[in-house]
């Protein structure tokens, strides 16, 4: 039989030490995993000829050295955060969705076509709260039967979040180039464009749209949901062990179900954004690979909405800073690509290392 | 549609699933493999997509398109051998890194890639099977890839293999329940290592097919989730290698669907056509797996069907 811990009557300043202590390897191993990974990727510039400090130092002046590298990695930062809450939320229940790509796709496809009607006589406030619900509702279904075909029909939800990727964008072309393309624009096949009046206009003072703002409350509200209320609650017991949620009579299906909706919609207001905010209309530009980078931010970020936003940021940088690498180094445009599939691999490496420090250990326990 | 029209579709159809099952039939074999050693590889899109680009970067510098297919095999192994080693590690999940490598592989393919866009490398040749006939829709319907042939040995083969030789019997068990393997002393981390790497160089050799014959040149849309694809599809043939042969010739049909109605003059609705083996997928699986039962013929190790 074990001792019943007696809790230490006096007020804990070790306490607080130790709480530190142990969330401190959350932060502490993903740091040493990006710093792994940017030693391994600068083994790979020399080996190819290329200066890794130079590619550093260009990453740092396009991604965060001037305010105008700031407003484009913020800019790209705020689909990244909305995106990342995709594969963070469906991951408290310990699902691995890897779709948002095709949510975000949809979601945007979907307000850029319920503007079409709308746009002659409604007020633009009006079109775009409508636009702003169609994405939502859109992401929100997408990824939404994903999870119902994880409960109800037993399919692996990262194979077929994949697959409904492939299918958005099939949509997505297919509407595109046919029905509801703008027959006014012989360049790249789109939707008829939103209008400028319609569109949203930046955060006074910057260049950056309010999406960041969107996605930073979003991950303010996930967070709040995921540990203060009795959903969120729920929702990390699912994660844990799903027969015994089951065996408590949690209503696993509908935790699921709302879990996968919420986090489709937080993709398809990306994809709102992407529309109402930059292009001002949907075409295959809608097909960033944000999605598939939010993967790499919410992994990074090890599934915790607060630490999506500085990790997003951060990605976001290296991605803004893509184009100053290509040109000056003459390097591919899939430089970034490899740089983000190597910190993605070595950070799952570091996945081994919890637990192996006795420094990150409570003293008191 | 006329009767002229109907056999010209059916004749393009029926060649259109040889040649694009083919890349389906090596993946779905090589994951397969995999699967039945007890892990999950989701990164072979990455190997296949990688594997196309070695081919035809080989292909295309020594003149050999076979050296191509070599190499691409070898390159499968080495991200084989990374997934395989990076899951032994505790605490480590092979969903996960297959991810990653899905994205790191197609990465690094797009990445030196780039400079073999534009060059036309030597292509695999075919073997005629279709000479007996005097139409010449047929004869070239028949055109087969060597490719092709010798992944129907290899599904045979391994069928065979799985249930008559002890080294199947090692392969099965370890992916039946890894405890039991141990009690036998096979050493599991290496079974499951050595079947990972041998699975990515049938996928490598898949993504030579596509750059090196069918569609035949290097581009950067050249998979789009045929990797994956083969996944759910020896779930569908319930880790049987015959099976997958079957549902490779079936994919490939779906897939030869738009192409093959193109052929005739109809382009309407080619994204549509283009989105078939996806919807095709989704809907196999949906109607294969039941969440009531376990899967029959399903490796008792596999973390995806559990």
């Amino acid at each position: 039989m074990a001792d019943i811990p007696v809790p230490a009557p006096s007020f804990a300043f070790s306490e607080v030490l130790d709480r530190i202590r142990r969330s401190a390897e959350y932060v502490v191993i993903p740091l040493l995993a990006l710093a792994a990974s940017a030693v391994l990727f600068s083994v790979f510039l020399l080996f190819l000829g290329k200066n890794p400090i130079d590619f550093y130092s260009l990453v740092w002046r396009g991604g965060f050295g001037t305010s105008f590298s700031w407003q484009n990695t913020l800019v790209r930062a705020s689909p990244l955060i909305l995106a990342g809450l995709c594969v963070a939320i469906p991951a408290r229940l310990g699902m691995v969705v890897i779709g948002g790509e095709g949510a975000l796709v949809l979601g945007g496809f979907a307000a850029a076509v319920i503007a079409i009607p709308m746009v002659a006589w409604s007020p633009a406030p009006l079109t775009l709260l409508m636009m702003m619900i169609a994405a939502m509702a859109v992401g929100g279904i997408w990824i939404g039967f994903v999870g119902y075909l994880r409960h109800y029909r037993g399919i692996n939800e990262t194979i077929s979040s994949l697959l409904l990727s492939y299918i958005a964008v099939s949509i997505l072309n297919f509407f595109v180039e046919g029905a509801l393309r703008d027959p006014s624009d012989p360049n790249k096949p789109s939707t008829m464009p939103i209008g400028p009046d319609t569109m949203i206009g930046a955060i006074p003072g910057t260049s950056v749209h309010w999406g960041l703002v969107a996605g930073i409350i979003a991950c303010i509200a996930t967070w709040v949901l995921m540990n203060r209320t009795t959903f969120g609650f729920a929702a990390r017991i699912t994660g844990g062990n799903v027969r015994a949620a089951m065996a408590q009579g949690l209503p696993v299906g509908r935790l699921v179900l709302v879990s996968t909706a919420l986090a489709g919609a937080c993709a398809g207001l990306a994809g709102f954004f992407e529309v109402a905010a930059i292009h001002g209309k949907a075409n295959a530009s809608l097909i960033a690979g944000y999605g598939f980078t939010g993967i790499l931010v919410s992994f990074l970020a090890r599934h915790n909405p607060l630490a999506i936003i500085p990790v997003a940021i951060f990605l976001g940088g290296i991605d803004a800073a893509g184009g100053l690498v290509q040109r000056r180094m003459e390097l591919p445009d899939a430089t970034v690509q490899v740089l983000q599939g190597l910190m993605f691999l070595v950070l799952l490496v570091s996945e081994t290392l919890y637990g192996r420090f006795s420094i990150f250990k409570a003293k008191g326990a | 549609m006329d009767d002229v029209g109907l056999s010209t579709v059916l004749l393009a159809m029926l060649a259109g699933a040889i040649r694009v099952s083919t890349p389906f039939l090596f993946v779905a074999l090589g994951e397969c493999l995999t699967e039945k050693s007890g892990r999950i590889n989701l990164g072979l899109e990455g190997t296949l997509v990688f594997g196309a680009m070695a081919a035809y970067a080989i292909s295309y510098e020594t003149g050999s398109p076979w050296l191509g297919v070599f190499v691409a095999g070898l390159t499968g192994v080495l991200f084989g051998a990374l997934h395989g080693a990076i899951c032994k590690l505790k605490g480590v999940n092979d969903i996960a890194i297959g991810i990653a490598l899905m994205l790191f592989g197609t990465g690094l393919a797009f990445f030196f890639g780039k400079s073999y866009i534009q060059p036309v490398a030597p292509r695999l040749s075919s073997v005629e099977l279709g000479s007996w006939s005097s139409d010449p829709n047929v004869q070239k319907a028949l055109e087969v890839n060597p490719l092709f042939l010798i992944g129907i040995l290899l599904a045979i083969v391994m069928w065979w293999a799985f249930r008559n030789t002890r080294l199947g019997l090692v392969i099965r068990t370890t992916g039946d329940s890894a405890p039991a393997a141990l009690a036998l002393g096979i050493n599991v981390d290496l079974v499951r290592f050595l079947a990972t790497a041998a699975g990515g160089f049938l996928a490598g050799v898949g993504g030579a097919f596509l750059s090196l014959y069918y569609p035949g040149s290097w581009t950067e849309g050249l998979s789009s989730g045929q990797g994956l694809m083969a996944v759910a599809l020896v779930i569908f043939a319930r880790w049987n290698p015959l099976a997958c042969f079957g549902a490779a010739l079936l994919f490939g049909a779906a897939g030869a669907l738009g192409p093959a109605l193109q052929s005739i003059g109809i382009s309407r609705g080619y994204h549509f056509f283009n989105a078939a083996p996806y919807v095709m997928t989704l809907v196999i699986m949906i109607l294969s797996i039941s969440p009531k039962r376990s899967l029959r013929g399903a490796p008792g190790e596999l973390s995806i069907t559990k």
